[in-house]
């Protein structure tokens, strides 16, 4: 068990390319922090700097109270579990989780002593002797995590583990996982693209773009209080919709359409609405011409536009819908992101969404 | 299933019949004495001399220091081809090893400047390599006869492409698995590449055995004889009247034609399991 500090970290690629950029970040004992953005945006390179699998170019990575940047992948304590798996096809299940601990010269009992213990874990046990391609997806990513497991490490680091496994299986894995680190209490840090996963395991959030960090926090921070308009569009689903408005006489506006009252400079703004914080009303301020439904079963998201502009929402009704709508906006539901920069301007139209009610 | 059409097999049935009757024809004139070839011609039935033959051929001294036996000529060709697999395997395998996961300089020249010698064939430097062996005084020697023709583009080529299929994370895990790059290599790349290793050997195994060229150049000592040279060598018996000694040759040639055989039926079982099995 070890705290992870990454103290201004940052990667520069030969030819002057930034993948990472002054990333600060300290993963208390224990803390489960999911690494998400889009693809292309530095995750799964910072996830290998600290794993030792690409040097760091700035900055310090510690684990524990040991500066790492310099050590040896073997010598850094952590265990990785890797999108496809990276399991020896030519070992049986039981070897390929004792390699790491065989090659560290553990005891011979104590390697099969933790291997079962692992294995009963992740009910693997009946196929401690198959070969990996015996086995299916989500059995090899428990054999990955098994391999991870038995090595009782400082910290566990996955990159995407899960992309490869089907929906269904994503699912249940998503729990697993989730299950066995609040279990065995080890730090960890999990890439992902997929939100849906970063928002469900994650005890804090990092939102990563373009190689560095647009926001920190425990995801329903991150979801209530997005830091700018590239967070707000990428974590929730359906996605913020993201309006061009403006702010003028202390209201928002949308074309013609005053939204809710602001206390922000007036100007031009990028409003955000969630597709929860939206309701159908009659007298609503704002008119929607509704594009298409998609039916979800408990509910049903209208995507549509305002003034031109995409829109969704998400209602729980069945009835057949008219072309043409009238929405309503929870005054405290605003999210005003600044046009130029993308940062939340933040004050009293943003107040957490709809308290529990 | 299929309907089976009559033309498939007719043409399966002519090219086994077109590879496999000069096989049997060897076989068959090699049971009949050499007047008998030697008068009539070729036979596809079965003789009356066969075990008198095969044992003259594997235990009868011949050759000018009348030390050679057929025994001793197996065991020659036998040699080279074993030794050039296993030479071959081994030192492809390091260089591709080093071409595929060491980062240094010139890698992908040096590797194409290799691959180019795969145009060379041995003859363009047997007259440079002889002149080596000989400085070194490694002529009639196994060392002389089989080290100057380990290096193999070939084999190089087809471990570096191997190496390059599999997939990164492979190293990476074993990497954190604490393995080194010796470990890496013996513990993962060489069981992965059991497939390669049997394609290797059999072509390699082959390729010794039916060394010709430079046996005869590289050995003047009787007793580093090959089964080619015997062959050949009965053959060139035209001496005054004297009948060549033409079911010698074919039984010579029959019992050469064995090992590569074995060898073939052996590995290529294990290359298809491999084939079928692996997944990386």
């Amino acid at each position: 068990m070890a705290t992870v500090t990454l103290s201004a970290v940052g990667k520069t690629y030969a030819g002057g390319v930034d993948a990472v950029r002054d990333v600060n970040v300290d993963i208390k004992d224990g803390e489960f922090v999911v690494l998400v953005g889009p693809s292309g945006c530095g995750k799964s390179t910072l996830l290998r700097m600290v794993a030792g699998l690409e040097t760091v170019t700035h900055g310090e990575i510690r684990i524990g109270d040991r500066v790492v940047n310099t050590l040896d992948p073997a010598d850094r304590d952590i265990a990785m579990v890797f999108q496809n798996y990276a399991l020896y096809p030519h070992m049986s299940v039981r070897d390929n989780m004792a390699y790491g601990l065989k090659n560290r010269r553990t005891p011979k009992d104590e390697i099969t002593r933790r291997v079962d213990e692992a294995a009963r874990m992740l009910e693997l046990a009946p196929y401690l002797d198959r070969k990996p391609r015996a086995l299916s997806g989500g059995q090899r990513q428990r054999v990955a995590m098994g391999r991870a497991i038995v090595r009782q490490p400082s910290a566990f680091l996955f990159d995407e583990p899960l992309s490869n496994l089907d929906a269904k299986l994503r699912v249940s894995m998503r729990g697993e996982i989730r299950r066995l680190q609040k279990r065995l209490g080890t730090t960890s840090l999990y890439v992902t693209h997929d939100q849906l996963e970063a928002m469900t395991l994650a005890d804090r959030l990092i939102v990563l773009r373009d190689g560095a960090v647009e926001q920190i926090g425990a995801p329903l921070d991150v979801y209530r209080r997005p830091a700018s308009s590239f967070v707000a569009a990428f974590i929730g689903s359906p996605a913020m919709s993201l309006l061009d408005a403006r702010v003028a006489d202390g209201r928002v506006w949308v074309g013609e359409h005053a939204v809710a009252p602001a206390t922000v400079p007036a100007g031009e703004v990028t409003l955000g609405l969630r597709a929860e914080d939206l309701r159908i009303a009659a007298d609503g301020a704002l008119p929607m011409r509704v594009d298409y439904v998609e039916e979800l079963g408990a509910q049903r998201i209208i995507h549509g536009f305002v003034e031109g502009q995409q829109i969704a929402v998400t209602e729980t009704g069945a009835d057949s819908l008219p072309s043409d709508l009238r929405l309503a906006v929870d005054p405290g539901a605003l999210h005003l992101f600044d046009v130029a920069t993308g940062r939340r301007m933040d004050e009293a139209a943003a107040q957490p969404a709809r308290e529990l009610a | 299933m299929q309907r089976v059409k009559p033309l498939d097999h007719l043409v399966l049935i002519l090219g086994a019949l077109f590879m496999g009757l000069p096989v049997i024809v060897a076989l068959m004139s090699s049971t009949h004495s050499a007047v008998e070839i030697h008068s009539n011609g070729l036979y596809l039935t079965p003789g009356g001399d066969g075990g008198q033959t095969y044992e003259k051929v594997l235990t009868a001294r011949g050759g000018f220091t009348g030390d050679v036996t057929g025994l001793l000529m197996l065991g020659n060709s036998l040699i080279m081809g074993l030794g050039f697999a296993v030479g071959k395997i081994v030192l492809s395998m390091t260089a591709a090893y080093a071409l595929v996961y060491f980062r240094f300089r010139f890698a992908t020249i040096l590797f194409w400047a290799i691959f180019t010698t795969l145009l060379l064939p041995l003859e363009v430097r047997i007259m440079p390599s002889y002149q080596v062996m000989a400085t070194l005084g490694l002529l009639n020697s196994y060392t002389g006869l089989i080290v100057p023709l380990l290096a193999s583009a070939t084999g190089t080529f087809f471990f570096r492409q191997f190496f390059k299929s599999v997939p990164d994370e492979l190293l990476e895990a074993a990497r954190i698995d604490g393995a080194g790059p010796w470990k890496f290599f013996i513990d993962v790349l060489v069981p992965l590449s059991k497939t390669m290793m049997a394609a290797i050997f059999i072509i390699m195994f082959i390729y010794g055995w039916n060394q010709y060229l430079w046996p005869l150049i590289m050995t003047t000592d009787e007793s580093f004889y090959t089964l080619m040279r015997g062959i050949k060598s009965i053959l060139q018996v035209w001496v005054g009247s004297q009948i060549p000694d033409y079911n010698e040759a074919f039984a010579l040639a029959v019992l050469a034609m064995i090992p590569p055989v074995i060898v073939v039926v052996v590995f290529q079982r294990m290359f298809i399991k491999g084939l079928t099995e692996s997944d990386k």
